[in-house]
């Protein structure tokens, strides 16, 4: 971070204590990246220095360094140009992201604008149920989804993976959070011109909630990008695997190619997450904190906790 | 009234699908908890074939252990990090991007770091001999709980850490000043000011942590599979195994006991934060 203020040295050193606990969480946090690069582009004979006493059982501990010594693309270009199956997987993760996305953005987008503007019988208990399930781990859903899945025989295929995730009470939440942030007057001055509740939605809901369904969906992306459970217990076919379950396969025999093939897996998301970490900051804290205020002390408290 | 039907119209493909795919299903089990995979009214025979399980009882107590050093541990160390990255000027946005970080990674792609960092012949290990500590066999041995810890540490700090700041964040700079007029020091602030203003996000966040405490599973069967050292076998473990064996009977008695603990530990927190 800069440092450069002119300053006494004491104060200098102050500044320092004060950024070194975050500056050293924020590298702990992005360490991995790193060293993710730095193993893609290191050759076969350099990891395999660094790596001998876990790939042969030499003695002496795995050592790293933060720069190769000798770079290369060759895991890299090996990777992009000759292994088929790596592409196949990672087609299965963005298959399966797409599809649930598309179902939150078809489904899940207009719920929430229906929970968040609109009262009618039975929409607190809608609202009270789709909390419940927002906050029961995937283990409790498990079987039931198997079930349900097995009548309508599409188990091991991307559907089995597909239609329980499209339809995830988490992201309508959050949706929910910023559509109820819209002005009702905007939305009556609308409907007094003469636009019908679907036109509301589209013109008014949509752009003014925008930062809600990008951020939902960006969490919602990562989310999918990296599961591990849902495929693990729906998918039996291992041609249907997402990259998440074929990465740790690949061994640390081929470790180059491990590296190379994780870091590819890795850069879609990371991408992303730069591209959209405004939204995502924002989805973030809405999903955690109330939105409205805080007026004062005492009552400033009040509970806008979502369970209520 | 063209506006009542609206909303409904609006909810109800999604709700169908929750209904279809969630609901319906879970309640299903539920009814399924009560009987026999070979037919038969079993009352609460299965609930007990599960609580006397040995292997239930490994994976709970595990489990239990895990959330209870777990959850306050997060919460402390990530609200100390907001409170110290709230106090500084310039550079917060990227630190703040930086926390994030570990969330767009996949667990599939640190797991072969996990490996090369706690093998016997690991980094750690290297790491520890260098200040001539014994090397720890981190993932045969009960220190694959500690290893488990730190993995669900750094997947959650800097998240949780962007939750703190933006409670903190939510607090008016004038209350600070008037504080600070009547003659409150930094402590006073933070105790009679910071602290009752973030408790509400404080349940929140306390209930988002512990929802994620049962991803930890990713990393933990990446990196050792479905039969991990004894210590590190949850509750996630326990039912993906009894999937992969179609033990429904205890399945369906075991996702009915999960979802009611989750409720009422969620319910508890609440009763305990509401006064």
């Amino acid at each position: 971070m800069r440092k450069n203020k002119k300053n006494t040295a004491g104060s200098r050193l102050l500044l320092i204590l004060r950024y070194a606990p975050a500056v050293t969480a924020a590298c702990l946090a992005a360490g991995p990246v790193v060293f993710l690069i730095t193993g893609s582009l290191m050759g076969r004979g350099e990891l395999g220095e660094h790596l001998a006493p876990v790939l042969f059982g030499t003695e002496g501990f795995v050592t790293w360094r933060l720069l190769p010594m000798y770079p290369t693309l060759q895991n890299i270009v090996e990777l992009l140009c000759d292994s088929p199956e790596f592409f196949h997987m990672f087609w299965n993760t963005m298959k399966l992201t797409a599809g649930i996305l598309l179902g939150q953005l078809l489904c899940g987008m207009p719920a929430a604008w229906g929970l968040a503007r609109y009262s009618f019988r039975g929409c607190r208990l809608v609202y009270g149920l789709y909390i419940l399930l927002m906050l029961m781990p995937f283990q409790v859903l498990m079987l039931p989804e198997y079930q349900v899945l097995e009548k309508l025989s599409i188990n091991n295929t991307l559907w089995a993976v597909i239609l329980p995730g499209a339809f995830s009470t988490f992201p309508v939440f959050l949706m929910y959070r910023f559509f109820a942030e819209v002005p009702e007057e905007v939305l009556e001055a609308a409907r007094i011109d003469g636009a019908g509740e679907g036109r509301v939605f589209l013109y008014i809901g949509l752009p003014l909630g925008r930062t809600g369904i990008v951020s939902a969906l960006l969490l919602q992306f990562l989310e999918c990008f990296g599961m591990i459970e849902q495929p693990l217990a729906f998918l039996k076919d291992k041609r249907l695997f997402p990259l998440a379950l074929y990465l740790p396969e690949i061994g640390a025999e081929r470790a180059g190619f491990a590296f190379a093939a994780s870091l590819v897996a890795l850069a879609v998301p990371l991408l992303l997450f730069f591209a959209g970490s405004e939204y995502l900051e924002q989805g973030i804290a809405a999903s955690g904190v109330s939105q409205t205020p805080v007026k004062g002390i005492g009552k400033g408290a009040e509970d806008e906790s979502f369970l209520l | 009234m063209k506006k009542k039907y609206a909303g409904m119209v609006f909810i109800l493909p999604h709700l169908a699908g929750v209904l279809l795919f969630l609901f319906v299903p879970f309640l299903d089990v539920a009814r399924r908890s009560f009987v026999r995979a070979a037919g038969g009214f079993a009352g609460l025979l299965n609930y007990g074939e599960v609580l006397r399980n040995e292997a239930f009882r490994l994976a709970a107590g595990n489990t239990f252990r895990f959330t209870a050093v777990c959850l306050p541990l997060l919460m402390l160390l990530s609200l100390l990090l907001a409170l110290t990255v709230c106090g500084i000027g310039s550079g917060k946005a990227a630190l703040k991007n930086c926390f994030l970080i570990p969330m767009a990674i996949p667990a599939a792609c640190v797991a072969l770091l996990w490996q090369l960092l706690f093998d016997n012949h690991g980094m750690v290990n290297g790491l520890l001999t260098v200040f001539g500590i014994e090397p720890v066999s981190w993932m045969s041995t009960g220190a694959s709980f500690y290893v488990l810890v730190g993995s669900y540490l750094w997947k959650n700090a800097g998240y949780v850490t962007v939750l703190w700041m933006a409670a903190l964040d939510g607090i008016p700079g004038e209350v600070y000043e008037a504080a600070r007029m009547d003659g409150a020091g930094r402590a006073a602030s933070l105790v009679f000011i910071t602290l009752p203003c973030i408790r509400p996000a404080a349940f929140t966040i306390g209930v988002i942590s512990f929802l994620n405490t049962f991803k930890v599973f990713r990393e933990a069967y990446l990196v050792a599979g479905s039969y991990p050292q004894e210590r590190i076998y949850l509750i996630s473990h326990l039912f993906n195994n009894w999937f992969l064996s179609l033990s429904v009977d205890k399945m369906a008695a075991g996702a009915v006991l999960l979802s009611v603990v989750t409720g009422a530990a969620i319910a508890a927190l609440q009763r305990a934060w509401e006064d």
